[in-house]
């Protein structure tokens, strides 16, 4: 048995079991060995795929230490945004303030690699000491004639989520500035989607063989050309929940551009994601005409292939813990389509909407936990004898400790998961690991007849 | 090419850091405080850093790693994370039942002025710490520094927050086995119960980071030196603290409190410090050395002679901790190796100084920086070019763009297994290195080499 916190106990709850008083949308605890990180972090992974800007982190050096590299986004052309910059902050700044060598930075960097913007990112330390990072971020950009961005994401002013917004706020600055000349009519931008071992060029793809023209992908293999002229788009096409609805919200204030929000994982979402597109732009019939030809053959070439997995995995378990709780839907929804129980699920940022929608999505008996930790997390897969554990970083070795097969649905993926070529991929990835001999050796199996 | 936007030619820098060779204090202390059995380090300081650590160690050994966080939050920048601290300590003793919390500072609780020591005696006051249950700290900003300063600051304090004192001596020593993985903590333990040397070892990591798969979670796996030990720390006769940077001020805190006299020797890396280490133990330690060490050695220096036409003078660029490289350029130096670049980011004079006194006789003009970054090794490396790359994962990125083979040796390693297994130290974690370099230069020489000129043998 393990302890839960009384602060967490209404955190998590076993669909079945009534009321249904879930609390989240809440600071973690201090003390609890939480799965979550810092509003740095949120900015960090939003911005980081604008590949053709250099990302500037003031700060002491470990925040740019961690933060390289660690996102599989793609580019297709420019890398600048897979190195890693800091102003590597010493005590002497620390006590007489670390502009100066903030400007130096910023002129050296600017000097070196020839962006189209800079981002400079504040830390934990520079909110305390007090730098006034807007008015360096000015001075370089009339000096230097690109648009240097400051980002207000010092990690304790809040959670992920104000780290999202405070990414949104710098990219807005962008948008606007661009010539939309050559925007069609029937124009989006693909937002929230990070290009993750290449989804987003899958979804590109997608939209343009329909007739839609994508102006932007923004933070998926992103360019700040391409960003200056998003205004021009006549829809905003929003993945993942939290980070950048914001942005969607300010774009339609500001330019009038309506937006809908879609998931691109699992043949059902990402379907739909098409479909809204082209009833969004009924104007042009051709358009769905499209979309439907599209879906047809993109289906008929992966039905027959999951035929395989979808016998093997009928009647697997599996626990879901992911970032936000958007992605936590569809992948109830694949598993389902691939047969399998969903008997834990759960999220570091859901809010109470979210998890009210995941409860009724939710078979009787499933735990559903909100900010969990690695105790609970082992203990409920465990009591529900899962089979397969979907999540990131943390939750990898947890898992295999237990001896449950593992799917990294973050950012250490390797093969796209969106798309139908994703879907594809997603189940052969399950299957893979769930069905891996290796899993005969897990001392939970050994009980039962497996192998010494 | 990942990194085609690196210019070859060199312009000096004075503020910029790009790729850096280091990281932050509070991820070495974190490593450190892993070393205590049942310990949960702590961070104190936002959420984000206590979830960076954990990752990158985590991605590092491909273990689960704990450690609980304050949380802080605007409140606590203004007001002092006090609350914070007292909170998560009274929680975790709660919940996750750990023996000792090691809590250390951040760059924002430094800077705003938080005293862990009056917050901690504040802990034990209020009777938040359970009988028999500890709290230490240390104080490890950010800005100050790099990993191997808060690995040093975590195990001076693990060891003066608990040694004691009993006036009886015992016939132990105190052995700091400084910023290595649990392999070779695992070996050094393994060579002075071959020598006979009681001892206790302090941090441990090995059974903590590279745990066995049980089919359980085990928030606290076996390994680790125990509370009870460090205690007994106090007491031993000797101190034998390996690598200066990381294990220094442990064994100077110890003798100025407790009066026990300490050697402070380099990374037992490659056959001479392996020589001076054994040496030493012998001579402090009072024992004699085994034919099983002397054979050990007889083997690692026959292999070595076999193979020396493929070493001789192949230039190598090394990365990484200060304590590291001076071992390891000392070894790549005795093999007849060329270490022509030395980097490593954690700053300080000294490490440049002792770099040239062992490079001085090599018949190349040795690049060494201590406040370097991997874009300035990778300018040195378009100036002139090297045969082989040692360091950590991030090395990578140069050894494709150059088409360089690469040895992946420190801290982080990301991409490969293996450092939480076999060691590098010692007379057989020398050998595994020779193994490492020549697989690396020979397979570059097979695959290099014209169809006439490809041989079975070498």
């Amino acid at each position: 048995m393990i302890k839960v916190l009384d602060e967490r106990v209404k955190q998590i709850h076993e669909k079945g079991a009534e009321p249904f008083d879930f609390d989240c949308d809440r600071r973690s605890t201090a003390g609890s060995v939480s799965q979550r990180a810092c509003v740095f972090c949120g900015s960090r992974v939003v911005l980081y795929p604008i590949a053709d800007a250099v990302h500037l982190i003031h700060g002491p050096i470990g925040c740019a230490a961690y933060t390289w590299d660690i996102r599989g986004s793609l580019s297709s052309g420019p890398e600048l945004h897979r190195l890693s910059f800091s102003t590597d902050i010493q005590e002497e700044e620390v006590i007489f303030g670390g502009e100066k060598k903030l400007e130096k930075s910023l002129n050296e960097l600017i000097d070196i690699y020839k962006p189209k913007a800079a981002f400079v990112y504040s830390t934990c330390i520079i909110g305390v000491i007090g730098d006034d990072v807007e008015a360096v971020c000015r001075k370089v950009s009339k000096e230097k004639g690109i648009p240097v961005l400051p980002v207000h994401s010092e990690g304790f002013k809040g959670t992920k989520k104000d780290g999202y917004a405070a990414a949104c706020e710098s990219i807005f600055k962008i948008i606007g500035t661009g010539n939309t000349d050559d925007v069609s009519e029937f124009s989006i931008n693909i937002m929230g989607e990070f290009n993750l071992a290449g989804e987003a060029w899958i979804i590109k793809k997608y939209y343009e063989e329909m007739g839609v023209q994508v102006v932007s992908t923004m933070t998926g293999d992103g360019r700040v050309g391409d960003i200056a002229r998003a205004h021009g788009a006549k829809l905003n096409v929003v993945q993942c929940s939290g980070s950048m609805t914001k942005l969607a919200k300010m774009m339609e204030e500001r330019y009038g551009i309506p937006f809908i929000r879609v998931s691109y994982f699992g043949i059902e979402d990402v379907s739909e994601a098409l479909y809204e597109v082209a009833r969004f732009f009924k104007g042009n019939p051709e358009i769905m005409v499209k979309a439907k030809d599209l879906v047809k053959r993109e289906i008929s070439k992966i039905i027959p292939e999951m035929e395989k997995f979808r016998k093997a995995l009928r009647g697997k378990k599996a626990a879901i813990y992911v970032g936000g709780a958007f992605k936590a839907f569809s992948l109830i929804k694949q598993l389902r389509y691939l047969g399998m129980e969903v008997v834990l699920a759960g999220s570091q940022t859901g809010n109470k909407e979210d998890y009210e929608f995941l409860r009724e999505m939710c078979n009787d008996g499933t735990i559903i936990v909100d900010d969990s930790n690695p105790l609970e997390l082992s203990k409920y897969m465990l009591e529900k004898k899962a089979d397969l554990c979907i999540g990131g970083v943390k939750e990898r070795p947890i898992a295999y400790k237990l001896g449950i097969g593992f799917c990294d649905h973050n950012h250490e993926r390797k093969i796209p998961l969106a798309g139908f070529e994703g879907m594809y991929n997603f189940s052969k990835e399950v299957y893979n690991t769930v069905l891996s001999p290796v899993w005969k050796f897990a001392p939970r199996n050994r009980k039962h007849g497996g192998e010494r | 090419m990942l990194l085609r936007h690196t210019p070859k030619e060199i312009k000096e820098r004075t503020a910029l850091r790009v790729n850096p060779a280091k990281t932050c204090q509070p991820v070495g202390a974190m490593y450190a405080s892993l070393g205590i059995n049942k310990c949960l380090p702590h961070s104190h300081g936002s959420q984000g850093c206590c979830a960076y650590h954990r990752s990158v160690l985590t991605r590092h050994y491909k273990d689960p790693i704990m450690a609980g966080t304050s949380s802080f939050t605007e409140g606590a920048s203004v007001f002092g994370g006090q609350a914070n601290l007292l909170q998560a300590i009274d929680n975790i003793f709660t919940i996750y039942e750990p023996d000792v919390i090691a809590v250390h500072s951040t760059c924002l609780s430094e800077t705003i002025g938080d005293d862990m020591n009056q917050i901690a005696a504040k802990a034990k006051e209020d009777g938040k710490i359970p009988e028999g249950k500890f709290v230490i700290h240390a104080s490890t900003p950010s800005y100050v520094g790099s990993h191997v300063t808060g690995f040093a600051n975590m195990t001076k304090s693990m060891a003066l927050q608990f040694a004691q004192k009993t006036g009886i001596k015992e016939d132990h020593v105190n052995v700091i086995p400084g910023y290595v993985e649990p392999s070779d903590m695992k070996e050094i333990k393994r060579l002075l119960k071959e020598m006979k040397v009681k001892n206790i070892m302090f941090p441990d990591t090995s059974h903590v980071v590279n745990a066995p798969m049980t089919g359980k979670y085990k928030m606290y796996p076996d390994g680790g030196v125990t509370v009870d030990e460090l205690m007994e720390t106090g007491d031993s006769s000797f101190t034998f603290a390996l690598g200066q940077w990381a294990s220094e001020d442990a064994a100077k805190g110890l003798d100025a409190k407790f009066s026990i006299p300490f050697d402070v020797l380099d990374l037992p890396i490659g056959y001479k410090a392996t020589d001076r280490f054994i040496e030493s133990l012998r001579k402090n330690a009072g024992v004699t050395v085994p034919d099983s060490i002397t054979v050990e050695r007889g083997q690692l220096m026959d292999v070595i002679a076999d193979m020396q036409q493929y070493l001789y003078q192949k230039k190598v660029a090394l990365v990484g901790d200060p304590d590291q490289m001076i071992a390891l350029t000392e070894f790549i130096v005795s093999l007849g190796m060329i270490p022509a670049y030395v980097i490593t980011g954690t700053p300080g004079k000294k490490f440049e100084e002792k770099i040239k006194q062992i490079t001085k006789d090599v018949p190349y003009e040795v690049k060494v920086k201590a406040e370097g970054d991997m874009f300035m090794l990778h300018q040195w490396i378009k100036n002139d070019p090297v045969d082989l790359l040692m360091g950590n994962t991030y090395l990578k990125y140069i050894a494709r763009d150059e088409d360089i083979p690469l040895v992946r040796f420190g801290f982080p390693i990301l991409d490969r297994i293996g450092h939480s297994y076999f060691p590098t130290v010692g007379y057989m974690g020398a050998l595994r290195l020779v193994e490492k370099i020549l697989e690396r230069l020979m397979d570059r020489y097979d695959r290099d080499i014209s169809e006439e000129k490809f041989e079975l043998v070498m």
